[in-house]
């Protein structure tokens, strides 16, 4: 079982950095998505999957039965996934904004950092 | 009253921030209530960064526990003298960077939010300093980057969204690296509060998943610290900002990353020879490649940048020897760097008031027209490169010094060639913007506003105040070393005052 979610992680992973190679800002967004599902999951799978019951105190004791299963992994996700999504938001707006300014989103003609006071490319700068 | 200040100090130097940054945003459409709130926000936490560097000097270490929960359970503070010594600095830094600020923030700048971003950022930084929990620290990263984020695009240009985009990409993919060696090392040990792994991982056999959490941690660190070679984001990105936050990134957000290292692989990775040996070749490629990085560009805010990463090899280098006297010694130099780049950044700010351009070839004369300016760069720029009697020169000598005593000879050389290249690059600053005449057809230089003069005379004041007064410093951050590789005194502290059994 654990094997093969962490195949399954593997995977997700693998596709994520391939994206993230990519020229395209877009796409580089997108495997940082996948990237961050997988990180995730990995988190999830670190608490210890399997068939356990909730945990949940029976009324009249004071302690969680042995077995029971890990609630924390999933409030780490679960914040976890918040920030991804807020990080992942402010990035596409971010392409967005790049494409309307100047009009392309191939990571080799974003140069215009660069281009300041380079020694390559006399008197560009500001 | 002033009970529960001192004695919930460890507190007020994230609330504080925080709340300004709600307020701020609350006062969206009115600038002026905004640069109150900030200008009060700021004095309170310089306020509160004093009171708990009192408490840290008569108690040793102060943390807390949140949520009514023991730890390892709750979510823990701690403040040892090395996240207060930052914590400080941040405070004073942020007080002196602002209030050049006030000459340098445009309207456009104050209705796209600046004052909000940047409170949330010095709370998060801060939050990073004094958290004792490695899931909450990451938290802190996140909120740290996308208020860092939101800061560098906030005037849109283009320069300005290409340097986002590649700032965005490394450091997210940093922050997902350590959240993976989190879900290792919660998957191993089953526990996220840093004393308790320093406990658990204490008695945890050294194993393959370990050794590959380690590693996470110090790429995932080291592309947000800039060490080589991960560095490559922050001299395409730093020099786009405007001015006022390209000096708090210069001066706080690597050293956060550095920090982070620090308290990692002190506390409870101490690692073995083979992680120091690879500390040893990055923090020697970091000091080498920063300065050599530097030593051809010629935009002064570009040159400053490559700068940045050749300084923080010297703090790595300190890591990597890892005896007490060269952590004290790294810890020293993290304090002496933030005051002195964030105050270079400032007087690039004042060299493009003046002259119109940050870029050298266009700039000169202002020997001439700016005397007091020229005066106040010498000092930090004499200081980045080591020279007595100012900041730098203790710095390097306990850094240095300490890797000589430890055998690590190769290490100390080079630090000290690279303090060489540093003069080069000042001095090409120096030539080319001060003592060379001004091209012909350049307008006439513009004067400097004396916002801007004071706020850097106080930096360079700090700067010349520690050269000459070093050993209150040396003292706190000898005890600093200490105390880093003493994780006894850090576990008792987080345990201690709890119902907490002590492990």
């Amino acid at each position: 079982m654990n094997l093969i979610y962490s195949a399954g992680i593997a995977a997700i992973m693998a596709c994520g950095v391939y994206l993230l190679l990519s020229r395209h800002v877009m796409r580089i967004v997108y495997g940082v998505i996948l990237i961050s599902a997988s990180v995730n999951l990995a988190l999830f799978l670190a608490g210890r999957i399997g068939p356990n019951p909730p945990p949940l105190i029976p009324s009249g004791e004071t302690v969680l039965s042995a077995g029971a299963a890990n609630p924390l992994p999933q409030a780490l996700v679960l914040t976890a996934i918040v920030i991804g999504l807020s990080l992942v938001a402010f990035a596409a707006a971010l392409a967005l904004q790049t494409f309307r300014t100047t009009g392309t989103l191939d990571s080799r003609k974003l140069t215009q950092a660069e281009a300041l006071g380079s020694p390559y490319e006399e008197g560009k700068g500001q | 009253m002033i009970g529960f200040i001192t004695s919930n100090a460890i507190l007020w130097p994230i609330v504080v921030p925080l709340t300004g940054a709600m307020l701020a945003m609350l006062f969206w459409s009115s600038p002026v209530a905004q640069r109150i709130v900030t200008a009060v926000a700021l004095a309170a936490m310089l306020a509160a960064a004093l009171i708990l560097l009192d408490r840290i000097l008569s108690d040793g270490q102060v943390a807390m526990t949140f949520g009514g929960w023991a730890p390892p359970f709750g979510i823990s503070f701690v403040a040892d003298r090395l996240g207060t010594a930052m914590v400080v600095v941040t405070a004073v830094l942020a007080a002196a960077v602002m209030l050049f600020g006030r000459a340098d923030i445009r309207g456009r700048q104050e209705h796209s939010g600046f004052y909000p971003l940047m409170l949330g950022m010095l709370a998060s930084i801060n939050g990073a300093f004094l958290t004792g929990d490695l899931f909450n620290l990451y938290v802190w990263f996140e909120i740290m980057l996308i208020t860092a984020m939101g800061l560098l695009v906030i005037d849109r240009t283009r320069a300005q969204l290409d340097g986002t985009i590649k700032y965005a990409v490394l450091n997210l993919f940093s922050t997902l690296l350590f959240l993976l060696a989190i879900a290792i090392v919660y998957g191993v040990t089953g526990t996220l509060n840093m004393a308790d792994l320093s406990v658990v991982l204490g008695q945890t056999q050294d194993n393959a998943a370990l050794a590959l959490a380690a590693a996470l941690f110090l790429v995932g660190f080291g592309i947000k610290a800039g060490y080589f070679p991960l560095f490559f984001w922050l001299p395409g990105s730093y020099h786009t900002a405007s001015i006022t936050v390209a000096a708090i990134f210069a001066g706080l957000l690597t050293k956060v990353g550095v920090y982070a290292t620090f308290r990692i692989f002190s506390l409870f990775f101490e690692g073995g020879e083979a992680m120091r040996d690879v500390m040893a070749i990055m923090a020697a490629g970091t000091m080498l490649f920063g300065v050599f990085g530097a030593a051809v560009q010629w935009d002064v805010r570009r040159i400053l940048s490559f700068h940045i990463i050749s300084q923080i090899g010297y703090m790595l280098l300190g890591l990597a020897i890892g005896t007490p006297a060269a952590l004290g010694g790294a810890a020293f130099y993290i304090v002496h760097h933030i005051i002195v780049k964030a105050n270079l950044f400032l007087i690039a700010g004042a060299i493009y008031r003046a002259s119109g351009t940050f870029d050298l070839r266009k700039s000169g004369g202002l020997m001439a027209s700016h005397p007091m300016l020229a005066l106040l760069f010498a000092i930090p720029a004499l200081s980045l490169a080591g020279i007595p009697p100012l900041s730098g020169f203790w710095a390097k000598v306990m850094v240095i010094d300490a890797s000589f005593q430890s055998g690590g000879g190769w290490l100390a050389a080079i630090g000290l060639f690279v303090g060489l290249l540093t003069i080069f690059s000042m001095s090409k600053i120096w030539i080319e913007a001060f003592w060379k005449p001004a091209p012909l057809g350049r307008s006439k230089p513009r004067p400097v506003p004396a916002v801007m003069l004071v706020s850097i005379a106080a930096l360079s004041a700090i700067t010349v105040w520690i050269g000459l007064q070093p050993e209150p410093l040396i003292n706190y951050t000898l005890a600093t070393g200490e105390s880093l590789l003493d994780q006894g005194t850090y576990v008792r502290a987080t345990f201690a005052g709890t119902t907490g059994e002590l492990p």
